[in-house]
């Protein structure tokens, strides 16, 4: 179509042309020009509804959350007492939660995805790559709740007697080790919440990682070997800064992967409203979690509204994980010519 | 001919569409402890009347917001409506079936039914004020029994719950402290312990971590065989959780001046103290007299027919005192528009 158009403008000035025309009827391209336009309005439409879905979901947040947002405003954030029967909410424990659990888990589970990338794309050997690479997806598909009563029934006694009790009896009495590592030593709290989460979202940063490592063009790899370079050299000098746009993206999927879950963070963390230590041992609570458990059975009124508070704070925590990723993607483009 | 075939398919589209919603069918929503008595009447009923029930067991709050809605044709709530709310909002309670809440323990070497406890050591230890098994508190009360030098792990719901105002409700009534400090409902700020979802979620809990205490519905602690405990009652004796228990603690209430009963703490010589029944919600004024006679017909039915059912699912069925005083709040208070008792008979 867009090679017929110049063609018609030169009709008028070239004789030549038009007889030339003359001898072949035109091809009638355009069979049925309200296709076009149909498939332009549903294309726009879907991109516009799911921008007035996102929108519909903020206001009604907004409009669910608006008689605690008035009752406590901004000292919601910082005030940890939840108490449904005097009427009194904050949501500081579970927003701790949240954050803590899901930065857990990114500690465990950036290394272990970069490890899992690294000897898939370079050091497996042929056979074991396909199998590998199609067993940590399906970590992926397990579904969460499985993940949850699997950690609270044989993940968590495993935790407790072998990694929690030995830690505790280790640093006992160190300052700050000491008092991250104290109370009840059961396997159920915010470490294993995180480590939980972390398997959980392996797969998912796993296989981001791995993708993006493969599209590394083989020719800079080979070029660095040729040089002299070993593995890890080209992994971490080559092929990392190469990809690091994907793999802050993998990153940043796992993360939100973390901040959301729901169902498997319930069995483990203890579901505990109050913070009465900084201890990793200690049974807390996430936003997904307390939502999840009490909305159900949630009085209307304030109880209810702050509900929806912590949902949108759990909204606002997702909006801003992503912006910093996006402001941290464009940094590391800006840097790009820069840094050699 | 033709006249015979239009006839049939007029009739068997007829037949569908009854089939598909009778008239006779009514909805439900609330509580989730008595949804499986619900579904089992239900599955009854439907056989001997063609009428079916559709309940969504969404939790008590949930039935209280729905009836509230007018959504469905009855709440059903585990938690009973104090009557000047009752009132407000035009609405009859009445109960169904009882059940009751029991302490479940995993100690090692300890049987079930070995451990007394009363409500103030219950209390502290879910406040937090008894750490361990051997407190003097607890081995006073359990003279020869071998309670471990180990912290006590306090397990609770995590979700709200009927199940936990009961508890809560008993707790408040003998510990003055936890009354100060926790107070009752179906969530409350929990000032210790681990939370799990759902009386599964609790049963989890306590047979995975040693030395800790629980509570769930009675039929959860006997399907899975689970250790309990024995409990002081208001008249100081040491009963075990079980339906001729739960018995005598409807028993002891007075139904006469109003339905709005919380079973705890009741007295009676066998009376279990954490004791509960179950309630539904209907509007007084019904803008829908045939969907509340169905409904009517359907628990007049459960309470003639249904004991039995309920003692295999481990319920406990209401005294035939009660039942009587029920029917007799149905005709007085439960009216069409035109102010005529429904018929329900």
């Amino acid at each position: 179509m867009a090679a017929a158009l110049p063609a018609s403008a030169y009709l008028g000035e070239e004789g030549k042309i038009r007889s030339h025309m003359k001898d072949r009827p035109p091809v009638a391209r355009r069979a049925s020009p309200w296709v076009d336009t149909l498939f332009s309005a549903l294309a726009h439409g879907a991109a516009w509804l799911t921008l007035a879905l996102l929108a519909g979901i903020l206001i009604s947040l907004v409009i669910g959350a608006a008689p605690a947002m008035r009752a406590y405003g901004l000292s919601f954030l910082w005030t940890s007492e939840w108490d449904p029967v005097q009427n009194r909410y904050g949501g500081l424990v579970m927003i701790y939660g949240t954050l803590m659990t899901s930065l857990i888990a990114l500690i465990i589970a950036v290394p272990v995805s970069f490890g899992i990338a690294l000897f898939l794309t370079e050091l497996s050997p042929l056979w074991l790559k396909r199998p590998l690479g199609t067993a940590v997806e399906l970590l992926a598909a397990v579904p969460s709740i499985v993940y949850g009563m699997w950690g609270l029934l044989v993940f968590s006694p495993i935790l407790s007697q072998y990694v929690q009790q030995p830690l505790q009896s280790v640093f006992k009495g160190v300052p700050l080790l000491g008092s991250l590592f104290s109370g009840p030593p059961v396997g159920i709290g915010l470490l294993s919440a995180g480590i939980i989460l972390a398997i959980m979202v392996i797969p998912f940063i796993a296989s981001v990682m791995r993708d993006v490592f493969d599209v590394t063009p083989p020719m800079l790899k080979e070029s660095a070997y040729a040089l002299g370079s070993t593995t890890w050299e080209v992994v971490w000098k080559v092929v990392l800064p190469y990809t690091k746009t994907g793999v802050v993206g993998g990153i940043m999927l796992g993360l939100g992967r973390a901040i959301g879950e729901t169902m498997a963070v319930t069995f483990v963390i203890g579901n505990f409203n109050q913070l009465n230590s900084l201890s990793l041992f200690e049974a807390a609570n996430s936003i997904t979690s307390a939502l999840a458990n009490e909305f159900g059975e949630a009085a209307p009124g304030l109880h209810q509204a702050s509900l929806m508070y912590l949902g949108l704070v759990l909204f606002l925590i997702t909006f801003v994980v992503l912006s910093i990723s996006k402001v941290l993607l464009q940094q590391l483009k800006r840097r790009e010519g820069a840094v050699t | 001919m033709k006249l015979l075939v239009s006839r049939a398919v007029v009739g068997a589209l007829l037949g569908a569409a009854t089939s598909l919603a009778s008239a006779q069918d009514m909805t439900g929503a609330g509580a989730t402890f008595p949804a499986p008595i619900y579904a089992k009447w239900a599955d009854a009923y439907n056989k001997t009347t063609g009428a079916r029930l559709n309940y969504q067991s969404v939790g008590s709050g949930a039935g209280i917001q729905q009836i509230r809605a007018k959504t469905v044709d009855f709440g059903a709530s585990d938690m009973p409506l104090a009557d000047d709310v009752l009132a407000k909002d035009g609405l009859v309670q009445f109960p169904t079936v009882i059940g009751g809440v029991v302490l479940v323990v995993n100690i090692k070497g300890i049987a079930p039914g070995q451990i007394k406890l009363t409500g103030q050591v219950l209390g502290d230890i879910y406040l937090g004020k008894i750490m361990k098994w051997n407190d003097a508190a607890l081995t006073a009360l359990n003279p020869g029994v071998p309670l471990p030098d180990e912290a006590i792990s306090p397990v609770r719901r995590a979700d709200g719950s009927g199940t936990s105002f009961i508890f809560t409700n008993y707790l408040s009534k003998v510990n003055s402290d936890w009354k100060a400090r926790v107070g009752e409902g179906t969530a409350v700020n929990w000032p210790t312990g681990a939370g799990g979802k759902g009386n599964e979620g609790v049963a989890a809990f306590v047979q995975r971590l040693p030395n800790s205490i629980g509570y769930v519905e009675y039929a959860y602690a006997k399907q899975n065989k689970m250790t309990y405990t024995l409990l002081k009652n208001k008249d100081g004796n040491f009963v075990a959780p079980d339906a001729d228990n739960f018995k005598a603690a409807a028993a002891g209430a007075d139904w006469n001046k109003t339905f709005f009963q919380v079973l705890t703490d009741q007295a009676g010589k066998e009376a279990w103290p954490i004791s509960g029944a179950t309630f539904i919600l209907m509007y007084k004024a019904q803008e829908k007299p045939v969907s509340a006679a169905n409904t009517l017909k359907f628990f007049e039915w459960a309470y003639a027919n249904g004991d039995k059912m309920a003692d295999d699912l481990e319920y406990v069925p209401l005294p035939a005192s009660v039942k009587d005083l029920v029917r007799k709040s149905w005709g007085a208070n439960i009216k069409d528009a035109s102010g005529k008792s429904i018929a329900w008979k």
